[in-house]
């Protein structure tokens, strides 16, 4: 059985209270994005074998989207976070890398910092 | 092609009398287990019924026997070996009807074609119409059905009764109002599916290599060269990747994404019974299904997670869904214990339909996206997709089912017709 704590309400929350929502961290494509992008933004996914990024909703809960670090091939989860971050916050990155010493984030420091939520 | 694969034998009445005679010492091995050769024409990765099929097409429509096919557990041992065994064509959308009406009428003589028996009963199929909403849309599949030459009829509630005399058609919650019936559908041995066209290939000199994961896609100047497997370096003019499951990471090795998502699949079977159920019956409203094997289990399966997952291990509560909904159709299952419970990863598209495409990759090709439903769809399968491997393009069945079909929005949208895992 599945368990992921809600970042909002605390509450730890089993797999029937909650409601799946596929990869995070998609970009939305404005208008000036090309066919390819809006392609790839659409349907194209990572669906990787281990460290995945992903939303879910506490459906049964305070109904909120929050998004969680899990290992698609061992069922663990490193961690669950608010929404809002619009990239994996560093206390998950170290959890993972606690884990997974080899894995490597596909997105940049730069980025992370640029695009981090004004709490 | 020289073969060194030792031909096995044609199975008869006759080499049954005649073993039986000498302790059944005289059977060969159905396929040869060769040592990869450094190259071939054509590289099959993954030995499921849809790669064992591909290569199978191949060397019977193409004469192209120069192929392998990598597997890197043991062939059948993936999808094709868990799988729940029904076989329908009753798609609403004329790509898929053509497609896996090709799949079903191939079955039909599959067992004299491989001369290997596969078991395949047609015993027929019922899905349960239980709200209105199914049964104006089973009305309209049937009428497209007629119209694609698929024979499927709409049933009232008296004759699923007559048909299933098992069956509860009052509810209470959702009570049977009919059925989308197709006397033409059924189940078949899926392992046999594997066997037979993996001993079909074998006697054709194919090479079939167990035990051998492909771990990386060599390319150059956007063209396919080898593959890196376990068991070395493999090159190759032409490449299919046919994975189920692992489609993503396969695809990833070659540099290119798919619309992909990797959820598991469960099925479970009940302690054997005496013989109380000869269709095969699809309740999609309560997510589950029911057939009766012929060792007299009943074949149970349901709904997929909901998340990816690679663990061939689904969530309990899915199981628990699965069966509370069919104790209220079925109710003389109620007391049965349930023997087996096993899950499948099952590669999800998001119009439910499959891909058989060229790739961004020139010389590779991928045959996936069957996620809940392609068993039934094993030979069509491997008969478009040996031609589209051997022409480089598309022929008529495999036409609609490119990857460039998300690109433009030409789905074809199976959700409603397939809403449940079979
Ligand atoms: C529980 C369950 C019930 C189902 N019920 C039905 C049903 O009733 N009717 C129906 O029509 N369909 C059903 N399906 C779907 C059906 O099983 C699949 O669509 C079909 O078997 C897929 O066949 P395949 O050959 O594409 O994949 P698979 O049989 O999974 O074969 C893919 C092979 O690729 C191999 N592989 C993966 N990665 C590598 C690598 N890197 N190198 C080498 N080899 C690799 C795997 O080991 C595997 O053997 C069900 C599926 C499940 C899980
Ligand atoms: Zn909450």
């Amino acid at each position: 059985m599945l368990i992921l704590t809600c970042p909002y309400c605390g509450v730890q929350a089993e797999e029937t209270e909650l409601h799946p929502g596929g990869e995070a961290h998609l970009k939305r494509v404005g208008p000036d994005g090309s066919d390819e992008d809006f392609e790839a933004y659409l349907f194209a996914r990572k669906n990787p074998k281990g460290v995945h990024f992903e939303r879910w909703r506490h459906a049964y809960g305070c109904g909120k989207w929050f998004l969680a670090a899990r290992c698609t091939a061992s069922l663990q989860v490193f961690g669950t976070y608010k929404a809002q971050n619009p990239y994996p916050p560093a206390e998950i990155v170290d959890a993972i890398r606690a884990h997974r010493p080899d894995w490597q984030p596909d997105w940049t420091v730069q980025h992370a910092q640029a695009e981090s939520p004004a709490e | 092609m020289p073969s060194d694969a030792p031909r096995s034998g044609r199975y008869s009445v006759f080499a049954i009398a005649r073993e039986a005679l000498r302790q059944h010492s005289g059977w060969k091995r159905a396929w040869a287990s060769p040592e990869p050769r450094g190259r071939y024409k054509v590289i099959v990765i993954g030995a499921g019924g849809h790669g064992l099929a591909t290569a199978y097409y191949l060397g019977r429509n193409f004469g192209i026997t120069d192929v392998a096919v990598l597997e890197k557990g043991w062939l059948g041992g993936g999808n094709t070996g868990r799988n729940t065994t029904i076989i329908r064509s009753n798609y609403l959308q004329d790509p898929s009807a053509a497609l896996y009406e090709k799949a079903r009428s191939l079955y039909e003589t599959l067992s004299q074609e491989l001369n290997y028996n596969i078991m395949f009963s047609p015993r027929g199929l019922i899905m349960l119409a239980q709200t209105e909403h199914e049964v104006r849309g089973y009305r309209r599949t049937v009428h497209a059905n007629n119209l694609q030459g698929v024979a499927t009829e709409w049933i009232e509630p008296a004759r699923v009764k007559e048909l299933v005399p098992i069956i509860n058609l009052d509810g209470p919650r959702y009570p049977v109002l009919g059925g989308l019936y197709q006397a033409r559908g059924g189940t078949a041995r899926h392992d046999a599916v594997a066997w037979g066209y993996a001993r079909a290939c074998s006697d054709m000199g194919m090479h079939i290599i167990q035990n051998c994961e492909v771990i990386g896609i060599e390319t150059e100047c956007g063209q396919v060269r080898a593959v890196n497997t376990s068991k070395g370096r493999i090159g190759c003019e032409k490449l299919a990747i046919v994975v189920a499951g692992h489609s993503s990471q396969l695809a990833e090795m070659a540099g290119f994404r798919l619309p992909i998502e990797s959820v598991a699949l469960q099925a479970l079977v009940s302690e054997p019974i005496k013989p109380c159920m000869d269709v095969v019956v699809m309740a999609n409203t309560v997510h589950g299904y029911m057939s009766q094997s012929d060792k007299g289990e009943m074949v149970i399966g349901g709904g997929t997670d909901g998340f990816n997952n690679f663990t061939q291990r689904g969530s309990w509560h899915h199981v628990e869904e699965t069966v509370r909904a069919l104790i209220e159709t079925f109710p003389m299952i109620s007391r049965l214990k349930m023997l087996r419970q096993w899950g499948g990863i099952v590669d999800m598209t998001g119009d439910r339909s499959p891909i058989l495409s060229a790739t961004p990759v020139g010389g590779i090709f991928v045959n996936c996206g069957w996620g809940t439903g392609g068993f039934k769809a094993i030979p069509g399968s491997g008969w478009a997709m040996a031609e589209l491997i051997a022409k480089g393009t598309p022929g008529p069945l495999a036409a609609e089912f490119g990857l460039n079909r998300f690109r433009e929005g030409r789905f074809i949208d199976e959700s409603v017709a397939a809403g449940v895992a079979h």
